[in-house]
């Protein structure tokens, strides 16, 4: 957002550095049930980004004093390793991944029904990998399908995308030149059996035309991401319906 | 939990998923949102008269009263045990709900951490909070044997229509063994027939959805253990 740069972001036929229309996402691959341990698990990379979720619970709430006698908690931590980005990142938790675990736990309980499961605790754990710009809507798409994928009752999976602004062009899903030399990023997480919005930020500037523009691009975009969260979900178990469990 | 009725839909559904639109009722793991019916986990559907619900294919084990279930004594207070049977919660065991008579402060000379024992839940109430009871016939603390573990959810599974399943595991491996709703089973006999049968477990957990599933058990335990003509009869589909 702060930076500048000479490299044209987009050309004058509307195509991006990484030759997609504005429109248009990064390819996305997510796997269900990745790790054995863990009693959920989902990997997932959009374009460069790589995540990896699990989850643990519902179990006993440690510590104590975070239990809820009505409802479950959700404590997620989001955590980028060492070697995600291109300067090591200096590892263990900071001001950043704090507000991102916050989000994309909040984000979360609105879906998961964690009325039925009181005095527990369900754990959700994002590991980056490699990151490319927009890891916390790659981070809650994997939790989402890790969820899932642990047999926890949910309204709906929760499929996230970013939005945002560069050179003066209204774009989706952001990589890195955008994010770092745009003038806006707005990630979006909804809920797409209600079109929900669970999760909203906005960092850099836009007038209103181009927000609604640009809340309406991420929207269609999370449709699309649900049907591969969705797939992926499908495919894990049609794996070990009839025959045997690889 | 009529399986029949499930055969000709057996749709695998994850949550959000819409499972009926037609005015039938939000059977287990379902919930209704703008009249329609959707799911709340990943699973199978299924239809059981005027309600579509769906069969989990994962989850934790939720207590419910009425449950036979294995656990282990994880913590001993003056008056009670811990007992941990796989839910998310401790379960209490109270000294009033032993069949011995147990002085306060002299728990540990009956059960200590680690004993594993056989209890039957006395009620869960809204908040989550277990009781137990080991005062019925056949609840004990478990001695000798072996505890095997499968989800809780192919528990039915392990068991079969009316026992069948379960009755020829036990014919065919000549070996105790107790199916708990928790998904812990302890199981009995020779070292060899015990090793077999903890085997042929593991197989009805991986292929639960199976069709071939009795044959599949058949054919693994027989290859194992010489089976005599009679004991290993024939009883069709599951």
């Amino acid at each position: 957002m702060s930076g500048h740069t000479d490299m044209v972001l987009v050309d004058e036929n509307g195509i991006r550095i990484d030759g997609r229309t504005a429109e248009e996402h990064r390819p996305i691959k997510i796997e269900a049930g990745v790790l054995n341990n863990a009693d959920g698990s989902a990997y997932v990379e959009i374009g460069k980004n790589k995540v990896l979720a699990a989850v643990y619970g519902p179990r006993e709430c440690h510590p104590r004093h975070l239990q809820n006698p009505t409802k479950a908690i959700i404590q997620c931590k989001y955590n980028m390793q060492a070697f995600s980005v291109s300067d090591r990142k200096r590892p263990g938790p900071d001001r950043r991944s704090i507000e991102i675990s916050k989000i994309i736990s909040e984000a979360l309980e609105k879906v998961v029904l964690t009325e039925l499961y009181p005095r527990a605790s369900i754990d959700v754990y994002i590991e980056i990998l490699q990151a490319n710009a927009g890891t916390r809507c790659a981070g809650l798409t994997a939790a989402s399908v890790a969820l899932a994928d642990a047999g926890i009752p949910m309204r709906d999976i929760v499929p996230a995308i970013a939005a945002g602004k560069a050179d003066g062009h209204v774009l989706l899903d952001l990589n890195k030149e955008e994010d770092n030399y745009g003038q806006a990023d707005v990630p979006i997480a909804i809920v797409p059996s209600t079109d929900e919005i669970v999760l909203l930020q906005m960092d850099g500037n836009m007038t209103r035309e181009e927000f609604d523009h640009a809340i309406d691009l991420a929207v269609d975009a999370c449709h699309s991401v649900y049907d591969i969260q969705r797939d992926a979900l499908k495919r894990r178990y049609a794996k070990t319906r009839g025959g045997v469990e690889e | 939990m009529e399986k029949r009725n499930a055969r000709h839909t057996r749709d695998v559904v994850v949550p959000g998923d819409i499972l009926d639109g037609t005015g039938m009722k939000p059977g287990e793991n379902a919930y209704v949102l703008d009249g329609k019916v959707r799911a709340s986990v990943a699973g199978i559907r299924m239809v059981f008269q005027n309600t579509v619900g769906v069969i989990p294919f994962k989850g934790c084990y939720m207590p419910k009263s009425g449950d036979t279930v294995l656990g282990t004594i994880v913590d001993i207070g003056p008056s009670n045990w811990l007992v941990d049977i796989g839910a998310p919660y401790p379960a209490p065991l109270h000294v009033n709900e032993v069949p011995w008579k147990v002085e306060f402060g002299d728990t540990s000379r009956y059960l200590s951490v680690g004993n594993v024992v056989l209890l039957k839940v006395l009620s869960v109430d809204e908040s989550k909070k277990i009781q137990v009871t080991m005062k019925d016939s056949g609840l004990r603390r478990i001695q000798g044997g072996r505890v095997v573990n499968v989800p809780h959810s192919k528990v039915s599974k392990v068991i079969g229509k009316s026992g069948k399943r379960i009755t020829m595991l036990k014919n065919m491996t000549d070996c105790r063994m107790t199916v708990c709703q928790n998904g812990h089973i302890w199981l009995d006999g020779d070292e060899e027939n015990a090793d077999v049968l903890a085997g042929a477990i593991e197989i009805i957990a991986k292929n639960a959805q199976s069709d071939k599933l009795d044959d599949m058990i058949r054919e693994f335990i027989s290859s194992r253990l010489p089976q005599n003509e009679f004991d290993c009869y024939d009883d069709g589909e599951e």
